[in-house]
């Protein structure tokens, strides 16, 4: 990726200034606030004219993926001016339309390790949120052992025909197309995967949507049965695939940890103090009235404030350094933590009233809680479960021994 | 495990073989499935009563077995573990009103229909989302009730409610002056809204001033006791799958990461039937303590059963995320109960009021 210069403190705050014009000409009031923390999950919803509106212009501006290139639809933002977007987007109350996986994980990996011409194909349609991608890597017997897929790309010239299952496939029934991890290669582990780019609507892909503990039904089984794939459509060499697929995984990681905003969707709604006194009431010194309740609290916030400090020291200190690192995967732990624990605090400030399940008696805001709640759970397991990262930590930032 | 005696020896048993024959965790999901406001399966309830279940802790005199709540609690327990939805923790909580706060006649009207399990009872205190028996806005005046209670167990279809007025425990029927509201919540069973208008009552006038908070302990240990059905089954099953599923070419039972936090767990499992089974044998006893031996359990069950839930999802991975596999079903259950009869905090405070912290 370009380096891009780091403005000065003046030209900041002229963007400010740009940035905060444009926002006010092109955010529509009606969405202030509106901002729906599960949908980047859980799939599209209708889009309204607003919506559709906003999502347009942002996606013109290339303000979505504000520090991505230009040249490929970008907004070509150094960090710097993107913070200073992301902080007069939150003063009115608006946010980033586009997202998905396209964003958080596959655009930044094509940018690194694309062709011209594939990133000329598929960046700017992500940048203008047209093309919803999902992600093929899972499969019944390759979850955290990830290596040991078997789903198979057999060479037939200028394509590959690719056969095999994968699970846990997150938005394949609404996706457009797939990053995927294939094996080329029987007779080597790592080094027999490929990274290809699945079209979800050619012939021989199936998806059966799984329904999740929340209700929802936001991720599939996707099989593959004599699916074409242009060689064309190939990341990188033949068997290069698990380089390319495990630096798509610190995308992932570093986007879930909240530093791309993804987990810190999650924490969207009420304060859990305000929630607290709302639902418990205060004692007489105006404090949350249940005394466990408001320390477990005070400890929760304490560390949600150390883990955006250290987020914050982290970026300073990975600002010479191209993109996440190992560090990734103690963010992605920490945040992980961080999400549950105030989803579960959330729960238990409402009482009964926070395991409403649907229809009368519990407010929608309640009924989303819940939800948040159950489907909280997976910010654990997917993108290399809590477990997988403590190793990843103490191999490859401590040193340790793999396990025999 | 406490020291049981021969007829409850017998009792675990056949809950235990009763509960694995005939309510597995699919009959549950079944009943689920079906989406009955109900909350159960009313032939398994007749079965449950057959067995005299629903008389435990009824007195002999009554037509109940009169074994007390250590042995009702082998019964929860036995179907907590496959996540049986019965009525029994519901009747056997309002039935401990019946014993120590009613009058001769009250008894001899309800606890033989209670015993045979003909009629479901419950009992209703909160009128909020937090069990806070110490604000309670129902009254009662010349013998009608008036008030609204919520998240009632087995409030859709309970036939007699002990209902907590500001002076005390009421006997109410629940045909007149009484509106039911169904409420679906994630672990699918009954927690009805009632609302009481002009509701024929009965004071119960025995027990004394102390009597809500009795019984309430008395629910809150039974509840417990489910909870460690949930949280030995959510455990056993976790070290099942590990035991089984190969990731790394390696059973996931041999990564010592996994080996650690299940001795954890199983260790804070052993601390957790301590605290419960203490409680139940309190109450048999009629020691002086059995409010604070009745917060350590429920605090206790309820932190323990948290992490279980938490930890069956977790170490099952991807499928336990889904709908079709079980670990999901405990979780919500779990909340749920942790949250009944007071949950941890509340009990911790309570402990540490009552010991003078
Ligand atoms: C909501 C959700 C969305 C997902 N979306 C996608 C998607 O879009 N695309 C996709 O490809 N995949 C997706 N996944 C799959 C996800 O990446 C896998 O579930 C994850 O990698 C874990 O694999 P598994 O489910 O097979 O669990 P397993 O690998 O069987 O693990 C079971 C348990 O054992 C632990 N464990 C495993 N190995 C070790 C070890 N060596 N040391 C210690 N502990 C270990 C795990 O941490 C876990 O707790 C999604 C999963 C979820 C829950």
């Amino acid at each position: 990726m370009a380096t891009v210069v780091e403005p000065e403190i003046d030209a900041l705050e002229r963007f400010r200034a740009e940035a905060r014009a444009w926002l006010a000409e092109h955010f529509p009031t009606a969405l202030k606030g509106k901002d729906n923390a599960l949908s980047a999950l859980e799939g599209p919803t209708e889009q309204s004219p607003d919506e559709a509106a906003w999502q347009r212009a942002m996606g013109e501006k290339g303000w979505g993926v504000p520090t991505w290139p230009r040249e490929y639809g970008g907004g070509g933002l150094s960090r710097a001016e993107a913070r200073v977007l992301q902080e007069e987007m939150q003063r009115i109350g608006a946010w980033n339309p586009i997202g998905g996986m396209g964003v958080m994980m596959f655009g930044p990996t094509l940018l690194e390790y694309g062709s011209e011409e594939q990133k000329r194909e598929h960046i700017p349609a992500i940048a203008k949120g047209e093309v919803r991608w999902c992600q093929g890597y899972s499969e019944p017997n390759a979850g955290s052992d990830l290596a040991n897929l078997q789903a198979f790309a057999a060479d037939a010239g200028d394509h590959y025909i690719v056969n095999g299952q994968k699970t846990w496939t997150s938005g394949g029934q609404w996706a457009d197309k797939c990053f995927c991890l294939v094996r080329t290669d029987k007779t080597k582990k790592h080094e027999g995967i490929s990274f290809v780019l699945i079209d979800m609507h050619a012939p021989g892909v199936e998806v059966r949507p799984i329904k999740l503990i929340s209700g929802s039904s936001p991720f599939c089984e996707t099989f593959f049965t004599d699916v074409k794939v242009p060689k064309a459509d190939r990341v990188g060499a033949e068997g290069q695939g698990w380089t390319i697929g495990k630096r798509l995984l610190e995308h992932e990681r570093s986007n879930l940890s909240g530093a791309g905003g993804g987990a810190s969707r999650l924490f969207a709604g009420k304060p859990l103090g305000q929630m607290a006194k709302e639902y418990r009431g205060t004692d007489d010194r105006g404090r949350i009235a249940d005394s466990d309740l408001r320390m477990r609290i005070v400890r929760h916030e304490m560390d949600l404030r150390a883990f955006a400090l250290t987020l914050r020291r982290s970026a300073l200190e990975a600002k010479s350094n191209q993109g996440p690192s190992a560090a990734a995967s103690i963010m992605k732990n920490v945040g992980a933590r961080i999400t549950q624990t105030r989803a579960e605090l959330a729960v238990e400030t409402m009482g009964m009233q926070g395991l409403g399940w649907e229809g009368e008696g519990f407010s929608e805001a309640e009924i989303d809680q819940t939800r948040t709640w159950l489907w909280g759970k997976a910010v654990s397991i997917y993108g290399g479960s809590s477990e997988i990262q403590n190793n990843v930590i103490a191999k490859r930032i401590l040193g340790m021994l793999d396990h025999q | 495990m406490a020291i049981l005696n021969e007829d409850q020896v017998m009792l675990r048993d056949m809950a235990r073989e009763w509960a694995d024959n005939e309510a597995p965790v699919t009959a549950f999901r079944t009943l689920r499935n079906a989406g009955s406001p109900a909350g159960y399966d009313a032939a398994q309830w007749q079965a449950q009563a057959e067995m005299g279940w629903a008389g435990i802790v009824v007195p002999e005199a009554h037509g109940g077995a009169g074994m007390g709540y250590l042995s009702l609690g082998l019964v929860l327990e036995a179907l907590g573990r496959n996540l049986g939805a019965s009525p029994l923790a519901a009747t056997a909580a309002a039935t401990s009103a019946l014993v120590l706060g009613g009058s001769d006649a009250q008894q001899a009207e309800w606890l033989p229909r209670i015993a045979s399990g003909e009629i479901v009872a419950t009992l209703a205190i909160d009128e909020g989302p937090i069990f806070a028996p110490e604000a309670i806005a129902t009254r009662a005046a010349d013998g009608k009730l008036s008030g609204t209670k919520r998240f009632v167990a087995e409030g859709d279809t309970a036939q007699l409610f002990i209902v907590a007025a500001a002076d005390g425990l009421y006997l109410v029927r629940g045909d007149e002056g009484v509106a039911r509201m169904h409420r679906a919540m994630v672990d699918h069973r009954s927690h009805a809204d009632i609302v009481f208008e002009a509701a024929p009552a009965d004071r119960l006038a025995g027990g004394g001033d102390g009597l809500l908070a009795q019984v309430a302990d008395r629910a809150a240990a039974a509840t417990a006791a489910e909870m460690l059905g949930l949280a030995e089954a959510a455990f056993e099953m976790t070290n099942d799958y590990l035991k089984t599923r190969v990731q790394f070419g390696q059973k996931l039972s041999s990564f010592q990461a996994l080996q650690h936090r299940m001795a954890a767990w199983f260790t804070e499992l052993q601390l957790m039937r301590s605290a419960v089974e203490g409680a139940l044998e309190a109450i048999d006893a009629g020691r002086s303590d059995i409010d604070q031996a009745v917060s350590l359990a429920k605090a206790i069950a309820s932190d323990t059963l948290h992490l279980s839930s938490r930890e069956i999802v977790q170490l099952h991975g991807g499928i336990g995320m889904t709908d079709d596999h079980d670990a999901g079903f405990y979780l919500k259950r779990a909340r749920v109960l942790e949250t009944m009869w007071g949950n941890a905090a509340y009990h911790r405070e309570r402990f540490a009021r009552l010991n003078g912290y």
